[in-house]
């Protein structure tokens, strides 16, 4: 085991995992995590904190983590490159580490000038790619990114992103061979609407032989209804959504449109779950953390597997 | 080269009142070439200046002097005869050129009349744009030609990240994504296992004030 994480023993027993998200609050409630912790118990392995999405300043990852554990949660601790340089970002993985933090994503994090601080300073003092390898220099070496052996190296199961619809498309499976060479050990997707584009980016990580080094989680945002759909295709880089899946949602009354993306959402982990390659499913169920019970059900991903 | 823009009048203006008489000193080099600082820039800036002060009935007088390249200290001398008659100085030049002509004539006020804003091109005439960082260890010979420090909104060395579309960075539609440039490029030399590999946390060069001594002077200047 590499940090012994209720995910990594989910993944590593062959078991379909399921991961949810989690945005800690804009301001100090820790009331507000707690609420959204209720949801989300028992439906899912383990819960993505979030680092300052969409660079809009929320409490510290790795706080609203601690509330996790606290609330019976396995939390999958977000960091990006935007906020912290080498120094800060190795120090906290030890504090986050030392708390009883066991799983880790890596990011490099949404440009500034999308949040409530356009004109703060970057940092990208290192790059996501670069964090993996951090990170697993830390655990896999136990020495610092200069290498300064460190006490009680901190253990970390490596998340990574991948984008299988940005552009340079043909490039994209080489940017997720590149994340597993870093040391990522599970792979969450961008949200998947475009199902082609998917199953092709797939095919080609399964005929490169990455798929049996990594764990692919696919990942899902329930549409709530026309309009978010109609948003996330024009505004959200990065994202395909096709003109398909507006069309049925805009076919059901507007009352039922939110369980209609609910079921696209279900009809696609089903998919997942049968596909080669992939080893479970992230819900990325936005601000929408009280539907995430009927997904998990209606998906039949419960109960979850006690490992 | 450097490229420099105007300050707004009237924050050059805030900055000059207190001193009735001002020479406005120009750069023949980078900033005259960016049409920002240049003998005709000082002029126009004078003109507007003086009448500006003039409407404001306050007394205030400003002179122009352009010298070849304010970051060289023989051109700031030419300045020594005159430049006791001026309560203060503006200046067009870079930041360097600034600082230079302020530590020549330490008793004497500098205020900047340019906002330094970048490493450029000119890509056409009154078009500038950025192509350079100065970061001090130049890896545009892996990355075909592109910078990725400077042209990379997150100046990512493994990317590109998620947010690129049709080509474009995820922070404007008017910005090339760098790293869909850089593949292109190295994919059309035949060179894309540049960025294959991975590009390991860079020691970054340029966190303490940078100092250049060639090596057959360092004789001279270190003792």
């Amino acid at each position: 085991m590499k940090s012994g994480s209720n995910l990594e023993k989910i993944l590593s027993q062959g078991k379909f995992a399921v991961t949810g998200e989690l945005g800690p609050p804009q301001g100090s409630d820790i009331n507000i995590i707690k609420e959204k912790s209720k949801h989300l118990r028992g439906m899912v392995d383990a819960v993505n904190i979030t680092d300052n999405q969409t660079a809009v300043i929320r409490m510290s990852s790795w706080a609203a983590a601690i509330v996790a554990i606290q609330e019976g949660l396995e939390p999958n601790y977000q960091m990006v490159c935007r906020d912290r340089n080498r120094l800060a970002m190795q120090s906290d993985i030890l504090g986050a580490y030392a708390l009883g933090i066991r799983d880790m994503l890596c990011l490099s994090g949404d440009h500034q000038i999308f949040g409530n601080h356009p004109y703060a300073k970057k940092v990208f003092d290192i790059d996501s790619m670069q964090l993996i390898s951090m990170v697993k220099k830390m655990r896999d070496e136990g020495k610092f990114l200069n290498g300064d052996d460190i006490v009680e190296p901190p253990k970390m199961f490596i998340g990574a992103a991948a984008n299988p619809f940005g552009d340079p498309y043909d490039f994209r499976v080489f940017r997720l061979a590149k994340k597993i060479e870093a040391g990522a050990d599970f792979i969450q997707t961008q949200c998947i609407y475009n199902m082609d584009i998917f199953r092709n980016w797939v095919k080609q990580a399964n005929d490169m032989g990455l798929t049996e080094k990594v764990y692919i989680l696919a990942g899902v945002t329930p549409m709530k209804g026309v309009g978010m759909a109609r948003y996330m295709q024009k505004n959200v880089p990065g994202l395909d959504v096709p003109d398909w899946l507006i069309k049925r949602l805009r076919g059901v009354e507007k009352k039922k449109q939110a369980s209609e993306g609910i079921k696209i959402c279900c009809e696609q982990i089903e998919e997942f779950k049968e596909m080669k390659g992939i080893a479970g499913v992230h819900i990325m169920a936005i601000e929408w953390e009280q539907r995430v019970p009927e997904i998990a059900e209606q998906a039949k991903l419960l109960p979850r597997p006690k490992v | 080269m450097i490229i420099a823009k105007v300050k707004p009048l009237e924050e050059i203006k805030d900055m000059v009142k207190d001193y009735p008489k001002v020479l406005n000193v120009g750069c023949a080099g980078c900033t005259a070439v960016c049409l920002a600082g240049g003998q005709k820039e000082v002029d126009t800036l004078n003109t507007q200046l003086n009448s500006s002060f003039k409407a404001d009935k306050v007394s205030f007088q400003v002179d122009g002097f352009t010298v070849e390249r304010q970051c060289e200290m023989q051109f700031l001398a030419e300045l020594d005869k005159i430049a006791g008659q001026y309560n203060a100085f503006l200046s067009m030049g870079c930041g360097a050129g600034v600082q230079f002509l302020a530590e020549r004539f330490p008793r004497i006020p500098v205020f900047p009349a340019v906002n330094t804003s970048f490493v450029g091109v000119n890509k056409d005439i009154g078009w500038y744009e950025e192509r350079c960082s100065s970061c001090g260890d130049c890896v545009l010979g892996i990355t075909g030609g592109i910078c990725p420090v400077t042209m990379c909104a997150k100046g990512l060395f493994n990317g590109p990240c998620g947010g690129p579309e049709d080509g474009h960075c995820e922070v404007d539609k008017d910005i090339p994504c760098a790293w869909v440039n850089i593949y292109e490029r190295l994919k059309e030399q035949g060179r894309l296992e540049n960025i294959l590999k991975i590009f390991p946390a860079r020691d970054w060069q340029n966190q303490i004030q940078g100092k250049i001594i060639l090596e057959p002077y360092k004789k001279r200047y270190i003792k």
